[in-house]
């Protein structure tokens, strides 16, 4: 048996004592000047982590207070006016606020033009040659090593033409190659299915990003015309970054922020 | 007096057979040009003098002398005329117009022309300033009649009055206790009323800024729309009629502060009001109908039964008349002395039968259902046509100011134009890459300019059925956009909070 346990052992053996209940109540009652006196005494790093437990029951206390008393004084919020003004020929209609979207937009610009990247994962595994390539042997007699098949999906532009067979050193083959990706936005939670334009970035490394490796991490660029964004200047705005959030290769689609 | 006629007769047709032997030389050399047998039809169908004989290849501008020449009116200043020729409007000359329909020569060929403005309004360029002051989105704005004074409501539920001079702001009225929904300028400029979500109204002075009087309380739920009567039959602008979501019109003495009538008997909501010319009251409503009520007793006339959704808006064929009452746009540049009310009355009431002369009183209404409809309302319970066309749901309508034709805006994108009198399809105007919130006309119906929620406007021309100008600079979407009548500036409001003003 522990070595603390032997009042719950007792209790369970034999009961509570007769006038237990009495004893703790009065127990109770006479704790406020124990926390006095402690409050009191107290010095050192004791004292501060006493007076700090001590201040977050004081703040629990006085809400709990406060929200008993609100409720026996029902009265209206006189000089509240809800945000989200709207003409009365938008009034019945359920638009999605798109408040923060043009906001969000400028500073995105802003960001870019300053060349900091505000990317949702920012620390991403690297991939090794290893995993992203697998050999593939060719010649008669197949001893040949030289030529590289991309195991991880892949991202070519629109007018690509592969190089001759014999001279090609990267196969990209047409069954990882993506066209569309699926796009959700951060603030309005909609998921949207656009054609991606290129591969911005790859973190892992350079020679990725000139293949247009797309692994987890990788910045690409999404076509968002669909969706009918303006700049401020007036221009529509067409395209927009987007961080891939899963392993295309195991899910058989692109996601991406 | 007979043969005096007779005498100017002929000269004029001389002239015009002098302009048509002038062209017929000219390029005599080239080729055989068939002529034509046409004569002049008014709009109404009054035939203008006898046929005459035109070759094909006659231009507009010749037209247009032979027209003026015709109608020899006494101000010296001629008068534009656009000319259609079996419902083709004729822009470079006569041939170009006929090419697909099948002349026959035996036949009187005829022209209908239509005078123009004699003025011409030049589009808004620039922003001349961007006002702040709002600490909420702007809602409405609105321009007094006489196009002098400028008062916009917003999301903070004040009103601001705006110095259009020194562009900064005049007065700032506060009382509302929810965001103003809707503002309407009183026809003699003096007033204005402004309503706001919890269905108050307010007047205020727009001299000093103070409110008249006490808010009428009476709506249960916001107010949609706000209408005045119109100046020619009240010169002294006590009427004010009012809807609101419970479904309820109310007509207010604004003098005394009382609800004189209320219009019960839409099912729901009541999205827009027009006060018609002759004294009827026009309502839209979510029920689906339109209903013709007559002001003076409260008795309802018809109900106009046909859309399949909301309907949404009406634009009467007089409403820019009725708006501006006694101020004559043309006279923005010459002095004037102030008018009594009778003759100010007057003025109004010939304004208001000229556009009647052109056709009766339209009222058009467009609706959630993609559709809009053209009605006579005093006369008819069936519509005169069904405009079809629009992908969304159609926002905003309104006539020209010379009514002839009419401009939709919808949340497709795009903005159709119509013909004002039979309602048939003319042109659609592409642009904008989201929904089209308000349009605006300019006082000769030559330009028009929109204001959509991807935070641009655009000014289109007419002539041209084209994009004239992109007017980006607003930084969300736009909410309320008005031409001022004299047609000197244009002003925008929206969720920014800045309200911008437009200028040449």
């Amino acid at each position: 048996m522990p070595q603390n346990e032997h009042i719950e052992l007792f209790q369970k053996r034999y009961g509570f004592r007769m006038d237990y209940q009495e004893r703790q109540r009065k127990k109770k009652a006479r704790e406020h000047k124990l926390q006095s006196k402690m409050a009191q005494k107290l010095i050192g790093i004791k004292g501060k982590i006493f007076a700090k437990k001590r201040y977050s029951e004081k703040v629990q206390l006085k809400r709990t207070i406060k929200a008993h008393e609100e409720k026996k004084t029902r009265k209206k919020d006189e000089g509240k006016v809800p945000e989200g003004a709207m003409p009365a020929y938008l009034l019945d209609r359920e638009n999605t606020s798109q408040a923060k979207l043009l906001s969000s937009m400028v500073k995105q610009k802003r960001k870019e033009k300053a060349g900091k990247w505000d990317v949702p994962l920012p620390k991403v595994r690297a991939q090794s040659e290893a995993e992203v390539f697998r050999v593939l042997k060719t010649g008669k007699s197949r001893r040949k090593g030289w030529k590289r098949l991309v195991t991880k999906v892949c991202f070519v532009g629109e007018g690509f033409t592969r190089k001759p067979p014999k001279y090609e050193r990267f196969v990209r083959p047409m069954a990882l190659r993506f066209k569309k990706a699926h796009v959700t936005h951060p603030e309005l939670k909609a998921t949207f299915c656009l054609p991606i334009v290129g591969v911005k970035k790859n973190p892992s490394s350079p020679m990725y990003t000139s293949l247009g490796v797309i692994t987890k991490g990788t910045i690409i660029e999404v076509n968002v015309s669909e969706l009918g964004l303006v700049t401020q200047g007036g221009k529509v705005v067409w395209g927009k970054y987007a961080q891939v959030t899963n392993n295309p290769e195991n899910d058989g689609c692109i996601n991406a922020i | 007096m007979c043969s005096c006629r007779l005498l100017t007769r002929v000269s004029l047709t001389e002239s015009a057979k002098m302009v048509s032997k002038r062209k017929l030389s000219e390029s005599d050399e080239k080729d055989e040009i068939a002529h034509v047998l046409a004569q002049f039809k008014s709009e109404s169908g009054e035939l203008l003098e006898s046929p005459i004989d035109l070759p094909l290849n006659i231009t507009a501008e010749n037209l247009q002398l032979i027209c003026n020449a015709f109608i020899a009116k006494n101000d010296s200043e001629p008068t534009p005329y656009t000319f259609f020729v079996k419902d083709v409007e004729v822009t470079s000359n006569l041939a170009s117009a006929l090419k697909n329909a099948v002349l026959d020569s035996e036949k009187v060929l005829e022209i209908i022309y239509q005078p123009q403005a004699v003025f011409q309004v030049r589009a808004v360029t620039r922003c001349t300033s961007s006002l702040p002051g709002h600490s909420e989105a702007v809602i409405s704005v609105s321009f007094s009649p006489d196009g002098k004074q400028l008062a916009s409501g917003s999301g903070d539920t004040t009103v601001r009055f705006w110095d259009l001079n020194t562009e900064s702001p005049l007065f700032t009225c506060k009382g509302h206790k929810h965001w103003v929904l809707c503002t309407a300028w009183s026809p003699n400029g003096q007033t204005l009323a402004s309503a706001c979500k919890t269905g108050e109204i307010r007047l205020w002075d727009s001299a000093t800024g103070t409110q008249k009087g006490k808010p009428l309380v009476g709506h249960k739920q916001w107010v949609t729309w706000l209408v005045w009567e119109p100046f020619h039959l009240n010169p002294h602008c006590r009427k004010l009629a009012s809807s609101s979501k419970d479904g309820d019109i109310r007509i207010w003495d604004v003098v005394i502060g009382t609800c004189l009538i209320n219009l019960a008997g839409h099912q729901q909501g009541v999205s827009c009001i027009r006060w018609g010319g002759t004294g009827l009251i026009y309502s839209a409503s979510q029920d689906r109908t339109v209903k013709v009520w007559r002001s003076e007793d409260g008795i309802l006339c018809r109900t106009l039964q046909g859309h399949a959704h909301w309907v949404n808006t009406l634009a009467l064929s007089t409403d820019y008349v009725l708006r501006t009452g006694a101020f004559e746009p043309a006279e923005v540049g010459r002095p004037q002395r102030i008018l009594s009310p009778e003759e100010a009355q007057n003025k109004a009431l010939d304004r208001y039968k000229q556009v009647q002369q052109i056709g009766p009183e339209r009222l058009v209404s467009g609706s959630d259902d993609f559709t809009l409809f053209l009605w006579n309302p005093e006369s008819d319970k069936k519509h005169i046509a069904r405009m079809t066309g629009h992908q969304q749901l159609v926002n905003d309508v309104k006539f020209s100011p010379d009514s002839r034709l009419i401009a939709s805006a919808s949340f497709d994108k795009s903005i159709k134009i119509w013909d004002g009198r039979t309602g048939t399809f003319i042109t659609t105007l592409r642009g904008h890459v989201q929904a089209v919130y308000q349009i605006a006309w300019s006082a000769d119906s030559r330009l028009l300019v929109s204001g959509s929620a991807d935070s641009t406007l655009k000014v289109w021309n007419l002539k041209t059925k084209k994009l004239h100008l992109d007017l980006p600079g607003h930084g969300d979407e736009v909410f309320a956009v008005d031409w001022s009548p004299d047609s000197q500036r244009v002003v925008s409001g929206g969720r920014d909070k800045v309200l911008k003003i437009w200028r040449y």
